[in-house]
């Protein structure tokens, strides 16, 4: 056997003009302009739900009894309902767009042919999530402000709030995107999105409920996303906000540990 | 360029035996030259390719490329090269001019740097006018040439194609053959598997035939055609009769000195023995010879004339079906 030696020089120290994670990014971002509807309807569908339930609803409700103050109903349904939207979104850019990449698409075979890693996969589609999370969240945001249902200036915090929402469901989903095995799939994570919606606290306070009953709502994700971007919105900051930052932060970073290992195992051959 | 020893890839099964795709694949690529992987469906090709574009890890073997030991250095090796994958693998979504903005960013370019290589590169994959096109609706051709095009934004030494002409018509085959022809002439190494024999032929200066995982041959075209193939193939058609019998009839002349000169030395004659054959095909003949004008003149001489008759060059293609057999492989 010939021994072809190659003397090929070291490849020179090349400065990146753009982060890995960030040219994941760009990239997805130069897909979701394509389809900005899905963006747009993404806002849309909370805005159905504080038109007939916030508005309609709130109509005959008034006032949400159980509260220090008076509150509107559509005020009080308002940030959960961002709270919605957030959550939606990064599940949409998540389970459902990465679970797509992995099953069908070609993406991530054109990444990995680059310089990218898969962690740097995992990083830029945790990013893109968050990045929708807080478009969609925010979008929503604005529309309360133009109806009127907004009515603190703290609720400027759930800008960021939203961001932190869209950080614990962006790890969450594509945890999910690595375990969802085909379509019917989404059916079960159906069944526990839409339940969480109904009794996270959306459209009535946690006293309703009795104490059992209370300690397991305190466990789900969409709670402490809703009282982190309700709260604010209401005018309430202080204290009260420390524990959803800490629980979303953790759960954001426990998925995003997993989600890394996880996409990283399914990507590496 | 590249130098793999002993190269494996095993698959864990689940329950049962490891899958074996590669089997100890031996290769030595020279910087400037196109080198041909060869082999049928399911030989391993695509797999040691992806090997090689450091994908893929070896499960066993050493592998070096530009220099780069491919398991530590994944990530640099795949900053220095090019890759055009079998399905093109676009970003179909994505127009042509962005499809070169997301890739150029993948390998950390800026702006400015891709939007002039775009514009060269379009006009090297003559799509200057397809820039703000979407993808999905180009052509096979033009989808094809888009995907080398992008696999030289980062300027490689080295581009690795997987079946770069597979499923094109023969005008955009040819307009891709010139392509790479002068990426070749450029300095560009080129690695490229195919089961078109007149492709390896037209490009590779030297290629390795893999079957089963492991390299069964290696050489240029010619050295290969030469150690398993006679010059010439002669293509015999019955409209009746029993192939097979037909077969040991016309086999009879092969042993037997031809009028146009003595017997051959015993050596001569079994290294004959090897090449020179006659192959019975469904529906013909393949009589190899050195001399097929001699040969057919023989067969009429001993009244075994065919209906029809050809002489042709023996190609890649021969050596090919020699070397892994013509049972189909799925």
């Amino acid at each position: 056997m010939t021994l072809t030696l190659t003397a090929v020089a070291p490849a020179p120290a090349h400065r990146r003009h753009v982060g890995p994670a960030a040219a994941v990014v760009g990239r997805n971002l130069l897909v979701l302009r394509h389809e900005w509807t899905t963006l747009a309807f993404g806002v849309l569908e909370p805005v159905l739900y504080l038109l007939s339930i916030g508005v309609g609803v709130g109509r005959m409700i008034g006032t949400v009894p159980g509260l220090d103050r008076q509150v509107a109903y559509a005020t009080y349904v308002g940030p959960a309902l961002m709270a919605m939207a957030a959550m939606n979104g990064t599940l949409n850019a998540t389970a459902q767009s990465v679970f797509m990449r992995l099953r069908f698409g070609n993406t991530y075979r054109i990444m990995l042919a680059t310089p990218l890693r898969p962690v740097d996969v995992a990083r830029g589609e945790i990013g893109t999530a968050v990045l929708r999370g807080t478009i969609e969240g925010g979008g929503f945001l604005a529309v309360m402000a133009v109806f009127g249902v907004v009515h603190s200036p703290w609720a400027l915090l759930d800008v960021p709030g939203a961001l932190l929402v869209g950080f614990a469901f962006a790890g969450i989903g594509l945890v999910t995107a690595t375990y969802l095995r085909d379509w019917p799939d989404f059916q079960l994570l159906e069944l526990v999105l839409l339940p969480m919606f109904l009794f996270a606290t959306t459209f009535y306070p946690l006293s309703v409920y009795p104490g059992p009953v209370q300690a397991l709502v305190r466990c789900l994700p969409l709670y402490h996303s809703i009282n982190i971007l309700r709260e604010p919105a209401l005018g309430q900051v202080g204290t009260n906000l420390i524990a959803p930052t800490v629980y979303l932060a953790a759960v954001g970073l426990a998925g995003f540990w997993l989600a890394v290992r996880r996409l990283d195992a399914r990507l590496s051959d | 360029m590249i130098e793999a020893r002993g190269l494996f890839k095993r698959y864990p099964s689940r329950g049962g035996e490891p899958f074996t795709a590669v089997a100890g694949i031996d290769l030595d690529v020279r910087p400037g030259e196109c080198f041909g992987l060869l082999g049928p469906n399911g030989a391993g090709k695509s797999t040691t390719m992806r090997m090689i574009g450091c994908v893929s890890r070896p499960t066993a073997g050493s592998l070096s490329i530009l220099g780069l030991d491919a398991a530590v250095h994944g990530a640099a090796i795949r900053a220095r090269i090019g890759v055009v994958p079998q399905d093109d693998a676009l970003d179909s979504e994505l127009t042509v001019a962005e499809n070169f903005l997301v890739y150029g960013r993948y390998f950390g370019l800026g702006k400015r740097v891709i939007r002039e290589r775009t514009t060269r590169l379009l006009e090297f994959a003559q799509l200057a006018d397809k820039a703000d096109q979407r993808v999905d609706t180009l052509s096979g051709g033009m989808r094809r040439r888009l995907a080398i095009a992008r696999a030289m934004i980062n300027e490689p030494v080295l581009v690795l194609l997987d079946e770069p002409t597979t499923g094109l018509d023969p005008q955009a085959r040819h307009v891709l053959w010139e392509r790479l022809f002068r990426l070749k002439r450029e300095g560009v190494t080129l690695v490229l598997t195919t089961h078109y024999m007149d492709e390896a032929e037209q490009l590779c200066d030297r290629l390795v035939v893999i079957d089963g995982g492991q390299v069964v041959d290696a050489g240029t075209p010619r050295e290969l055609i030469e150690r398993h193939c006679t010059r010439e193939v002669l293509e015999l058609r019955y409209d009746s009769g029993d192939l097979a019998d037909l077969a040991a009839r016309v086999r009879g002349g092969l042993a037997q000195p031809t009028e146009t000169g003595a017997a051959p030395s015993p050596g001569v004659q079994q290294a004959l023995a090897v090449r020179e054959r006659v192959e019975i095909l469904p529906d013909r003949l393949l009589y190899y010879t050195d001399d097929g004008e001699a040969a057919l003149a023989d067969i009429h001489h001993r009244a075994l004339s065919p209906a029809t008759a050809l002489v042709r060059r023996a190609t890649l293609e021969d050596v090919f079906l020699a070397l892994t057999g013509r049972t189909l492989v799925d």
